[in-house]
């Protein structure tokens, strides 16, 4: 790739507005560091991978809001966790997580087991037993 | 304050060691950093998941650099993880204190200054902490442009965060660093043992063999009915991902190693390794025609054809196959 074929497609970044540091061959046939703005290709499935995790936090949300499952689902989706990593988080069998993720066993879990997913997922134990409005972006 | 700079760099463990052995008076870019830690690589990781996708590496795993840079230049490093988080950011603290500038590796998810687009649970990040101020840290995150501030919960659950790759805390710093080095030497030992990486590993899936593999996978799963239309996209979506944006990706890294092999070319005066660089400079820009073709027939802009993508990678192996055989003669 050279100096002037480092992508600069801007419109469509996933970086927030800052560029990223890439190696390009000038025409000596050094490499020198050159920002780039964003590239399509890597901003595409950047995108693909966001609205996944997007789909899958309105869907528990929208179960949630069923009653098929318990707002912890749509928390740890909401903080792009699957169930290994929760239970990683809050150290806990992932058997018992997803057993959590039933909305009556949820409704009994005791303080102190509802204190560990709200530390792992940093949110306030009180946010853990109600559900948004609307899925939070 | 430490009067430590930051520097921006494509790379997240090369950049940090480059600006760690600059900041202690060994001036080292980041493609040297990168070189001499023998950190190019290419491995397909089934059995690590990343949001439930295999691990796809084109870099040596983390640590690698820092171990490797350290025992090829002499350098001494100290490096410490915890079982306790709160030990962990009072260590932290005292070295900052006794104004040490202190490398960690972290998780990219709980670092409050990454944009929401980037924020994906992936623990083997690094930054480096040079200060505290006012109760936030002062970071010199290498990937960015200019230096970010980070809460003190924050960081402690970025560097504490659990699952694959977890840091455990990691920190570093340097204790002792040479004021020179014989280049040559060194550059000798890391191509050496990168060599060993890319062409004589024992399985199918690292190094070159691992290329090929990725792409024999991808012709298999094109194949498979129940796998091409919907998994089979985001399996793409996910290489090219690994291979762009993380840290800074596949084709990335190729000219990352291919800026060393020209830098060392320049100062030893040997033509091999120019030449070397330019066969790799050029397996960088297969990787990235790899990545378009993917995203083209990920987003049905071209028929999905794996046959094509297998072959296109095997363009890429074939590169760096040539690449590592001059390499050799070196």
């Amino acid at each position: 790739m050279r100096e002037d074929e480092v992508p600069q497609d801007a419109d469509n970044s996933t970086y927030g507005g800052s560029r990223k540091l890439l190696y390009a061959q000038s025409g000596d046939g050094n490499f020198v560091g050159v920002k780039s703005a964003g590239w399509d290709v890597e901003a595409e499935a950047t995108r693909m991978a966001l609205e996944l995790l997007e789909r899958q936090c309105e869907q528990s949300w929208d179960r949630a809001t069923r009653g098929v499952s318990a707002p912890l689902e749509y928390y740890m989706a909401y903080r792009r966790m699957d169930v290994a990593l929760l239970a990683q988080t809050a150290g806990m069998a992932r058997w018992r997580v997803r057993r959590h993720l039933r909305p009556r066993v949820f409704a009994k879990l005791p303080q102190r087991i509802l204190a560990r997913y709200a530390q792992a997922l940093e949110l306030p134990v009180e946010q853990l037993r109600t559900l948004p409005e609307a899925p939070l972006t | 304050m430490t009067g430590f700079e930051h520097r921006q760099s494509a790379h997240c463990e090369s950049g940090v060691m480059s600006s760690l052995l600059t900041h202690h008076g060994l001036p080292t870019t980041e493609p040297m950093a990168f070189g001499l830690g023998a950190a190019l690589a290419f491995a397909y990781v089934p059995f690590i998941k990343l949001s439930g996708m295999p691990l796809i590496g084109y870099r040596m795993p983390p640590r690698h650099i820092i171990r490797g840079l350290s025992k090829r230049l002499a350098i001494r490093m100290k490096t410490q993880t915890f079982r306790d988080a709160d030990a962990g950011m009072a260590t932290l603290d005292r070295l900052l204190d006794e104004g040490r500038v202190v490398g960690l590796q972290t998780s990219v998810y709980w670092l409050p200054y990454f944009p929401e687009t980037m924020r994906f649970h992936f623990n083997a990040h690094n930054l480096i902490v040079y200060g505290r101020e006012g109760g936030e840290y002062l970071v010199s995150d290498p990937v960015f442009e200019e230096p970010v501030r980070c809460d003190a919960a924050a960081l402690k659950k970025a560097r504490f965060a659990k699952g694959a790759l977890a840091a455990r805390g990691l920190l570093y710093y340097p204790t002792q660093v040479p004021a020179t080095f014989d280049l040559e030497r060194a550059a000798r030992g890391a191509i050496r043992a990168n060599d060993r990486y890319m062409t004589g590993a024992p399985l199918p899936v690292i190094g070159i063999r691992g290329i090929r593999y990725l792409g024999k996978t991808i012709r298999k799963l094109a194949a498979n009915d129940s796998r091409r239309e919907t998994y089979l996209p985001h399996y793409l979506s996910h290489i090219v991902r690994m291979q762009e944006e993380i840290g800074t990706g596949g084709a990335g890294f190729r000219f990352m190693y291919a800026s060393f092999l020209r830098e060392t070319a320049n100062t030893i005066r040997s033509d091999l390794l120019a030449e070397a660089a330019e066969l790799l400079a050029e397996a960088g820009d297969h990787w990235r025609m790899f990545a378009l073709t993917s995203s083209k027939m990920c987003k049905g802009r071209r028929p999905l054809d794996g046959d094509e993508l297998a072959r296109q990678l095997n363009v890429c192996a074939d590169q760096e196959a040539a690449t590592w055989r001059l390499l050799q003669r070196f």
